[in-house]
């Protein structure tokens, strides 16, 4: 997962069991992941247990999410003549490949001749398609701004959250990178000493480079304005310092009205960090004659997005907010972290995003990633049904696969077993005669099942089976029959 | 594909297939509605409006900017000016920039003022602090919102330099989120800023660290 | 598979005077074919499940998730076979159709049920009781209202404990990892049993309780509820 130039894509990661088998075998990611989702869900149970409204706000963020997507023909459309009218100019990507030759063709126009750079904004949309990879091959260097971006960049590391995209890391594993990466031998481990030595780093790139790259929270139809929300003010400076301004987003990013703003920025900090409010939300629209960049560029990227809008089931994904909350309350999240989802997507909205965004077929073992214990849909702020949409996308797995495999083959039969009381019987007795060789009598002269083969071994391998009833309830039922009273 | 002429990118292709896509994809939830009457209809049962006392609104305000670590002051009209001088000496603050526009009664004597007059990034980074005015502030979220208009001035102002000062008048003051959305709509093409509290980080082990990129240090005048 | 719990939902319904019947015919719910994809298969079940419990003025199920799955489910696959008649005849059954617990808190009022239980219990709160059917603390009311019962709160008792259905054993090495911080949890409290409005859940637990030889037993709610003084326990 470490080395240089990898990225997480999914056709060409493990599948998730596999994956997730690595990273349980790495207890000290596993002990980061774990605190720094306790610490966010602590946090935000506290910030939400504040608002006497919060039920309401998730209704209204709901709503206005599924009107948008429902109308986002048009809103599109007026999100793009109101950045017109405001001096930006907006571009259209089919696909990530085409977004990433706007982006990369407009860096190379406005940046530096000489040496091609570029500050960023971190973006999940960029780190969708890969971009910068993208930009390193026409020549353009990328510098991640955002504080768990730049340990990332800096440590040829992968996102694992959507919000704390460096969860995984612990302050020693940073301090590493840092002193390595940044040529600062003597740096402390403190969380400020860090903070401190990112400041200086990126601080002269801040004044000097002169073109950002940023995604966006917020498109505003109604004024073709961009939203932002971030913490540390390396946002701010990006959207503000440079001559050249180029934001990617996805279609699925609009608002209607300036607003629903009020809605938005209630629900996205106080899910996503736990925060009353980001310490930082920028809004601005089109190009405005001396405040910030002079040039503002808007990629629109579909990326499969209208194709997710097609699936009357799956659409809702596109309500998603990207708050990450659905990845702190998730427990198989806890348990494995981001990368074993094998995509920059990852938890439970990953689990659903990924397979839809890309080709299911890449993607098939994602969507059972997932005990569907519905604590993601309990604290998503726009109450995406994630667990319903999970079991919409195994159906399809299902159907993609065919039914000749094992697993198919015995889901038929169970299926035949359960349409006749008859059949049902029979297998019940059938069960107990075909588990009786791997029956063992433990010290109470119960019998259990320490062994199972094939699919159901997994079941086995930490977990004993007690043995079949003797007595079914139904036999027993029909000795005794119905009393009235 | 985009086709590149020149540096200058033609995407339109590209936009009429997603259009079309978007729209074959909403054939089966079309709404003969009106988009507005469809918008109208949204259902907003969120709290609007404020609960609150004025005096308690400001309160909180105050406690909710202090939990973010900014220094906060209430202080009358007159007295302005000596609560800034005294913030500002306790920095050791002395040379200052402002936003033109900035109401010269706030600003105390014995402090070196520069109007900003659209100095460079690294220019701007020379100064001990910065002096603005500010639109609206949000007592439930402990938030300000500045905007692009005389006494705030461009939002590069109250970034790059170190230290900032913000002078917040108790009629700006609100207590929830959609008062103050409802009081910017009528300028919400300005360039628009949020902040809570200094710059902060917490992408290491999920420690709140005060300061990154953003000005690290932050004075509040609550002006009655 | 739980002969006792089903044993368990008639001893404590007869106690409080009512009628208990078990249509033969039934078998199950669909759950297992329906979350792990095979919709097609789960269809069918649905016509059955209301063929069989049409006619009963309550109908109670012992299991949160097979509520959960009905409840959630049934209507959107009424609708998916486009059997007009089917659908109304699920809408018209499914507010008939109760957890057992939420059947004596909800649909009976009650949180006493004259149950004698002398030991030391805990409660998981299986997660489709929890979040898909809102059973909150009825179950944790009526165990309270146990005589003799020592009920000891579990660390984290919202949290899966890992089963998932067929994700136990598709995604076993993750599942074992949430059941590991479950069974430490309940193993924490000290308690002899632990309890559940969930077989599944208690499978899952049980498996890995007898697996690391622990001696602590999993035991439905309604095995709890059904005891009286005068049992042998």
């Amino acid at each position: 997962m470490n080395s240089e130039n990898s990225v997480l894509d999914p056709k060409t990661s493990p599948t998730f069991p596999i994956a997730a088998r690595a990273t349980l075998g790495d207890t000290q990611l596993r002990k980061n992941v774990r605190h720094a989702t306790e610490v966010i869900q602590n946090k935000r149970a506290r910030v939400v247990a504040e608002m006497p409204d919060w039920q309401q706000l998730r209704e209204s963020g709901r709503q206005i999410r599924q009107h948008t997507m429902a109308n986002l023909e048009t809103y599109l459309e007026e999100f793009e003549r109101n950045c017109i009218r405001a001096g930006g100019t907006v571009h259209w990507a089919r696909d990530g490949e085409e977004a990433k030759r706007i982006v990369t063709t407009l860096a190379k126009t406005y940046a530096s001749q000489q040496n091609p750079e570029v500050i960023k904004i971190k973006s999940m949309t960029t780190e969708e398609i890969h971009l910068n990879v993208a930009l390193e091959a026409a020549g353009v260097k990328a510098y991640e701004t955002d504080l768990a971006e730049l340990i990332i960049q800096l440590g040829h590391d992968q996102p694992s959250h959507i919000v704390v995209p460096a969860l995984h890391k612990n302050r020693q594993q940073i301090r590493e990178i840092f002193q390595r990466e940044m040529n600062l031998p003597e740096l402390g481990e403190k969380p400020q000493d860090l903070a401190d030595a990112a400041r200086k780093f990126l601080r002269e790139k801040f004044l000097r480079v002169n073109t950002a790259v940023s995604g966006a929270n917020f498109l505003i139809a109604e004024t073709g304005g961009v939203c932002i929300v971030e913490s540390e003010g390396n946002g701010r400076m990006c959207l503000t310092l440079p001559e050249t301004l180029i934001t990617i987003a996805g279609i699925d990013k609009v608002l209607p009205r300036f607003e629903d703003l009020e809605v938005m920025l209630q629900l996205l900090p106080r899910s996503a960090t736990g925060e009353r409010m980001n310490p930082y939300n920028s809004i601005w629209t089109g190009v405005h004659a001396g405040d910030g960049p002079k040039n503002f560029h808007v990629v629109l990227m579909d990326n499969a997005r209208s194709e997710v809008l097609a699936d009357s089931e799956g659409r809702q994904t596109l309500n998603c907010i990207r708050c990450g909350a659905c990845q702190n309350a998730c427990p198989v999240y806890r348990q494995t972290g981001g990368h074993a989802y094998g995509s920059v997507y990852a938890g439970p909205i990953g689990a659903i995003l990924t397979p839809q965004l890309q080709q299911l077929h890449h993607a098939q073992s994602l969507p059972y990633a997932s005990s569907l214990c519905g604590a993601c849909y309990e604290v998503c702020p726009v109450k995406i049904n994630i667990p319903e949409v999970l079991i919409h996308l195994r159906n399809k797995v299902v159907k993609q696969k065919g039914p000749l495999n094992p697993e198919a083959l015995a889901m038929k039969m169970a299926g035949t077993l359960f349409r006749s009381e008859r059949r049902f019987r029979a297998a019940q007795r059938l069960g107990r005669f075909a588990e009786t060789p791997l029956v063992r009598r433990d010290g109470s002269g119960d019998g259990w099942i320490g062994w199972l083969p094939g699919l159901l071994g997994g079941w086995t391998q930490v977990r004993d089976l007690r043995e079949m009833p003797k007595e079914t309830f139904r036999d027993w039922w029909e000795k005794r029959g119905k009393r009235g009273n | 594909m985009a086709t590149e002429t020149n540096g200058v990118i033609d995407t339109s292709s590209a936009r009429q297939e997603i259009l079309r896509w978007i729209r074959a994809a909403n054939q089966g939830v079309a709404d003969s509605q009106p988009v507005a009457q469809q918008w109208d209809r949204i259902e907003r049962p969120y709290r609007r409006s404020a609960t609150r006392s004025r005096e308690e609104i400001l309160e909180l305000l105050e406690d909710r900017l202090r939990d973010y670590d900014a220094n906060v002051v209430r202080t009358a009209e007159a007295e302005v000016a000596a609560a800034a001088a005294k913030m500002l000496a306790a920095r050791g603050h002395k040379r200052l920039l402002i936003p033109g526009g900035l109401n010269p009664a706030w600003l105390p004597a014995g402090f070196d003022y520069v109007v900003d007059d659209g100095a460079s990034p690294a220019a701007l980074d020379g100064f001990d602090g910065v002096i603005t005015g500010s639109t609206v502030a949000i007592a439930l979220t402990g938030s300000v919102v500045l905007q692009n208009v005389p006494g705030q001035g461009r939002r590069a102002v109250s970034l790059v330099p170190d230290h900032h000062l913000c002078f917040v008048r108790v009629e700006d003051v609100v207590e929830t989120v959609p008062e103050a959305f409802d009081r910017l709509k009528a300028t919400s093409t300005l360039p628009t800023t949020f902040f809570a509290g200094p710059s902060a980080t917490a992408d290491i082990e999920m420690t709140r660290i005060k300061g990154v990129h953003g000005p690290r240090f932050l004075d509040i005048i609550l002006v009655e | 598979m739980f002969p006792e719990t089903g044993k368990a939902v008639v001893k404590v319904l007869e106690r409080l005077g009512h009628t208990v019947d078990f249509p033969a015919g039934q078998t199950c719910c669909g759950q297992m074919h329906w979350n792990t994809g095979y919709q097609a298969e789960a269809l069918p079940l649905v016509g059955r499940f209301v063929e069989q419990f049409r006619h009963a003025e309550a109908v109670v199920v012992p299991s949160s998730s097979c509520v959960a799955m009905m409840r959630d489910h049934y209507p959107k696959m009424a609708e998916e076979i486009g059997d007009r008649k089917l659908i109304a005849e699920v809408a018209e059954l499914l507010p008939h159709v109760y957890e057992f617990s939420e059947f004596l808190t909800v649909r009976l009022g009650l949180k006493d049920v004259g149950a004698y239980y002398p030991h030391r219990v805990t409660y998981h709160a299986s997660c489709h009781g929890l979040r898909n059917l809102g059973l909150g603390d009825g179950p944790l009311e009526l165990l309270r209202a146990v005589k003799g019962i020592d009920l000891i709160q579990i660390e984290n008792m919202e949290q899966c404990c890992g089963f998932g259905g067929t994700f136990a054993v598709k995604n076993a090495d993750v599942s074992s990892a949430m059941l590991a911080e479950k069974t430490t949890a309940v193993l924490n409290t000290g308690a002899e049993a632990c309890t559940a409005c969930d077989n599944s859940c208690l499978m899952h637990i049980q498996g890995a309780l007898h697996r690391q030889r622990t001696g602590v037993q999993t035991v439905h709610l309604a095995e709890i509820l059904a005891g009286s003084e005068g049992d042998v326990l």
